[in-house]
This record gives structure tokens, C-alpha cells and sequence, in this order.
């Protein structure tokens, strides 16, 4: 089953055509990865997912992304609504500037839930989810910023968690962390995947390797290669795949 | 033999003096440099002793000449022409409703525009434009805000010489420092924390309103501060507009009659009626209001900063 596809997706900033008609589909309950030189449209792509582009005021759309049957950039999507089933973690952890239990509450509070043992139970279970409740279960009322990198990712994680989305998309999650956090994040994402779709973008091949279903191959704004993870990188199709796994260029 | 020697004796001798030379010029220039060193340092130094100094005699100045004119019953008694005594209490009323007026009036308003130009305008071309009009207008003589604060509040909408046309011509000199300070506190919020909760599906409202306007409320504070402390130290606008009556009148009363602010009664005082012991009174506690609001100032930065940590 594939959750999310999309068809000739082509995106510019300004007169700058960063994605060249895209079209790509991507199962439910796995690990895909995006893969690329920098600047090669991945992030552009995995921001256009839920429509976190428009926050950029230059940026033009064409093309279709069909979420749970639905073009997303139909007027008559919500994007909140879109956003809450498609969230989204980012390159570097972003707490917000308050304690962990208001971080994760957050979301359930913007979507209307204000029962303090319906809250309770959420933030539990969220941060159990993204494995950081036994750290943390004694400091929920301490402020975020405290935590380490790592542990703030994971909150990010659980946070997103919150607000019970089907999609989980990951910029580069742990390029801003330790082996060791990162090792975490990945055994976490391998978790989540019963349950979520993960998209992540990733510098690391081995990262890709390591962890993800399928893989993308993007380069200069065009998806080169899709396929399953095993495959591309042991008979990549296209002959610039095969160089920039190899590492002839990247 | 011996010629030789002699020879390298003497080549060893021209060595010996052409080195000396050497030391001697090179210890010449060093020399020069040292004293330029310190007659720069001394020529600094001399700067700032005289800033220090004017800065002392201006405030030992004022506190000498008003505080010996300062009582109790100077702060909370009405100038009364039959027992021939002055006091200040309703100007201090008068500058208390003054503020309040004009804040009351000016934070909404800046604030809002401040949030709308950098969260929701799209048009930066326009946001830039406006951006710079109020800076122009913070730079502008306060004597012309009081010439159209008379024209178009006291006599074109009706509210005669008041303190609500002061507070109104106040409001606008203020608006652009309200607008500029919180909008550059806005832009000091991470934009990771607007993805952050956009990403969780927030509407540009909630937003604003959880992530972005508790991360700027110090900026917000220094700006309402630095206003207080524009607002009593203004006297040419209000001169215009605002009258002045040292009559003591309640909250409502107060801004629909005419008054006197401290500023405005110490012009009154020493230049129309030579009071100069009353004037230099009212200078000090003006004085020390100032160093109270710098103060308040410096505390709110400090505890926004720790908080924030």
C-alpha cells in the first residue's frame, strides 16, 4: 500500500527550479530514504510532503501530491489537519522554550484536547514511544532547553508523536548529534515503523544502508532512482546512482 | 702579519659602530612610538574624565539646587494662589494619566502592526517601506508633533487643549519605537520554533501567540520602558496640546480637562514665573525617575535573559 504519492512534481524558488517533475510513490509502514548531494532538492521534496514550502514566500508548485487519496494542495485541504497526520522532525532539534511535558502537550492542546488525564496519558505514552520517558519522567516540568542534543531529537520525536500522525518525516535527524544519540534515533525509527511511515532524508549512506525499506537517489532537483534499499545499492540501475554510491562524487 | 690584524681589528671596530647605530636609531623610533602611545592614551583618558566630570556636575548640579525644595507637602498639595504656596501634585497626577493614556492606546496598536508586518505581510517590499517611514518619524522634532497633534486633535476632532490630545500626540510619537523594538524582539525568535509548531499542524494565530509573542515579551517591556521615559521627559508636544492647569482631577476628569505634566509645569515655573527653586525641584524627582526607569529597564532584561536560559 502506498501512502503518499506524488505525480510530475516540480517546485521553484523564485526563477530557480529546484525539483524537476517528480513523481514517486511511497509504501506505508517502512523506512524510505532520500538520499543525495547536497542542494539536490531531497529536503525541498520531503517539505513539500506537508506542505511546510509555503512557508517560503517565493516558492511555485506544479504537479500533484496524493496523501491518503487527496491531492495536498487541493483548496479544499486543511493543511493543519494535513500537517497533524504528517509531522515532521527537523535537521536540528527545536524544542520549544518551555518544560518537556508543555512541549509534548502542544500539539494535542492545538488540536483541542484540554482534559488534563487525556493530556497526562498522552505525554506518557508519546515519550515511552520515542524512548526518553525513563530519562525524562522525573523532570517533566523542567525546561526543554536543558536536555541534551540528543535527548532534545527524541523529544522533537516524541512531540511530533503527540498528535498521532500516520507519516513521520525526518530531515536529516541525527546530523546534528553524537554516534551515539544517532544510534539511538535510528534503533527508535526502526521502532516507529510498525506503526508510521517514515520518509528521512539522510546525508549518510551507511545511515540509509542501515536502516531504510527503499531508497530515492535525487540529483539536481531529479529523482534518479527508486527502489528498494537492498537493491540500489547492490545493482543500481542507472549509472548515476552507481557513482555516487560508490562515492565518485557527492 | 701585524697588518693584517690590524685590519680585521678594524673592520670588527666599523662592525661595532655601524651595530651601535643601528641600536641607536631603532631605539629612537621605539621611543617615538612609546611617547605617541601614551600621549594618546593621556588624550583619552582626558575624554573621558571630562564626560565623567560634566555628567556629575549636571546631576549634583540639579539635586543640589532642587532637593533642599523638595517636601512632603510640596508632592501632595495643589498650588494655591491665597496661601501663596506651590505644589506639584497635580502635575505628578497629571503625567501618571498621561503614561497610562498613552500606553494604553499605543501598545495595542504597536504591537499589532509589529506582529502583522513580521508574521503576515508577504509584500516585503512594503513591510521595508513602512519599516523606514517609522523610523523617520521617530527622528522627527517633537515641537512638529505638537503643532499637528493641536491642529487635528484639539481643534479638528474636538477635544479641545486635554490630556487626552496629549496622550494622542504622545501615541503617535510612540507608536514608531513600540513598533521597531517589538518587531525587532520578533525577529529574534528562532525560526525553528515557528516549524516547530507549524509542523505539529498550529495555525498561524496559535502560533503567534504560544511560540513566538512569549519569546519577545522583553522586547516588548524595553520598548514600553524607553517610552515611559520619552513620555516624561516630553514637554514641546505637550506644551501644545495638553495645557497647563494645575487643577487635581480623578482618571476620566483628568484626560478630558487640561494639565500640566512635571515637564510642562517646570517650563511654567521657571520661565514664566521665575521660580527657579520649584523648577530645579521638580528637575531632580524628574532626575530620578529617569535613573528609576533605566534601572526597571536593565532588571526586566536581565530577568527575561535568565529566564530564557
Amino acid at each position: 500500500m502506498n501512502i503518499i504519492s506524488a505525480r510530475n512534481l516540480a517546485l521553484w524558488y523564485g526563477d530557480n527550479k529546484a525539483l524537476k517533475e517528480v513523481s514517486i510513490s511511497i509504501p506505508e509502514k517502512s523506512i524510505t530514504a532520500f538520499i543525495g548531494p547536497s542542494g539536490c532538492g531531497k529536503s525541498t521534496f520531503l517539505k513539500t510532503l506537508n506542505r511546510m514550502n509555503d512557508l517560503v514566500l517565493s516558492v511555485r508548485i506544479e504537479g500533484t501530491v496524493e496523501y491518503a487519496g487527496k491531492n495536498i494542495f487541493d483548496p479544499s485541504v486543511d493543511v493543519n489537519e494535513l500537517r497533524r497526520e504528517v509531522g515532521m522532525v527537523f535537521q536540528k532539534p527545536n524544542p520549544f522554550p518551555m518544560s518537556i511535558y508543555d512541549n509534548i502537550a502542544y500539539g494535542p492542546r492545538t488540536h483541542g484536547i484540554t482534559n488534563k488525564a487525556r493530556l497526562d496519558e498522552i505525554v506518557e505514552k508519546s515519550l515511552r514511544d520515542a524512548a526518553i520517558w525513563e530519562e525524562v519522567k522525573d523532570r517533566l516540568k523542567k525546561n526543554a532547553l536543558g536536555l541534551s542534543g540528543g535527548q532534545q531529537q527524541r523529544l522533537c520525536i516524541a512531540r511530533a508523536l503527540a498528535v498521532e500522525p500516520k507519516v513521520l518525516l525526518m530531515d536529516e535527524p541525527t546530523s546534528a548529534l553524537d554516534p551515539i544519540s544517532t544510534s539511538r534515533i535510528e534503533e527508535l525509527a526502526e521502532e516507529l515503523k510498525e506503526k508510521y511511515t517514515i520518509v528521512m532524508v539522510t546525508h549518510n549512506m551507511q545511515q540509509a544502508v542501515r536502516i531504510s525499506d527503499y531508497t530515492a537517489f535525487f540529483l539536481l532537483g531529479e529523482l534518479v532512482e527508486f527502489g528498494e534499499t537492498e537493491k540500489l545499492f547492490s545493482q543500481p540501475m542507472d549509472k548515476r546512482t552507481e557513482d555516487y554510491i560508490t562515492g565518485r562524487f557527492g | 702579519m701585524d697588518i693584517l690584524l690590524k685590519k680585521e681589528q678594524q673592520i670588527n671596530e666599523d662592525d661595532f659602530m655601524e651595530k651601535r647605530v643601528k641600536r641607536q636609531l631603532e631605539t629612537k623610533v621605539i621611543r617615538k612610538r612609546k611617547t605617541y602611545e601614551a600621549s594618546m592614551k593621556v588624550l583619552m583618558l582626558a575624554s573621558t574624565f571630562l564626560t565623567g566630570l560634566l555628567v556629575v556636575f549636571l546631576i549634583s548640579y540639579v539635586l543640589i539646587k532642587g532637593i533642599p525644595n523638595l517636601s512632603i507637602e510640596f508632592l501632595i498639595t495643589k498650588p494655591s494662589y491665597i496661601t501663596e504656596k506651590i505644589g506639584i501634585l497635580p502635575d505628578i497626577l497629571n503625567t501618571v494619566y498621561i503614561v497610562l493614556a498613552t500606553l494604553f492606546i499605543v501598545l495595542p496598536l504597536g504591537v499589532g502592526a509589529a506582529i502583522y508586518l513580521t508574521e503576515y505581510a508577504s509584500n516585503k517590499k512594503i513591510v521595508g517601506a513602512i519599516e523606514y517611514a517609522a523610523e523617520t518619524l521617530s527622528g522627527i522634532p517633537s515641537i512638529i508633533y505638537g503643532l499637528v497633534g493641536m491642529l487635528f486633535f484639539c481643534q479638528f476632532m474636538g477635544m479641545k487643549t486635554s490630556l487626552l490630545a496629549g496622550a494622542m500626540t504622545l501615541v503617535i510619537m510612540n507608536l514608531p519605537t513600540i513598533m521597531r523594538t517589538t518587531q525587532e524582539s520578533l525577529k529574534t525568535v528562532p525560526q525553528s520554533y515557528r516549524e516547530g509548531a507549524f509542523g505539529l499542524g498550529a495555525g498561524k494565530w496559535r502560533v503567534v501567540r504560544t511560540v513566538v509573542l512569549p519569546g519577545c515579551v522583553d522586547g516588548v517591556i524595553t520598548g514600553c520602558i524607553l517610552s515611559v521615559g520619552r513620555i516624561l521627559g516630553e514637554s514641546a508636544a505637550l506644551l501644545f496640546t495638553a495645557g497647563f492647569a494645575h487643577a487635581v482631577n480623578g482618571l476620566l476628569d483628568g484626560l478630558s480637562a487640561p494639565g500640566a505634566t512635571l515637564t510642562v509645569a517646570l517650563y511654567v515655573y521657571a520661565k514664566e514665573q521665575g521660580e527657579f527653586g520649584v523648577a530645579f525641584a521638580i528637575a531632580s524627582i524628574l532626575m530620578m525617575l529617569t535613573v528609576l526607569i533605566n534601572l526597571a529597564a536593565t532588571m526586566v532584561g536581565k530577568y527575561f535573559n535568565k529566564k530564557k536560559n
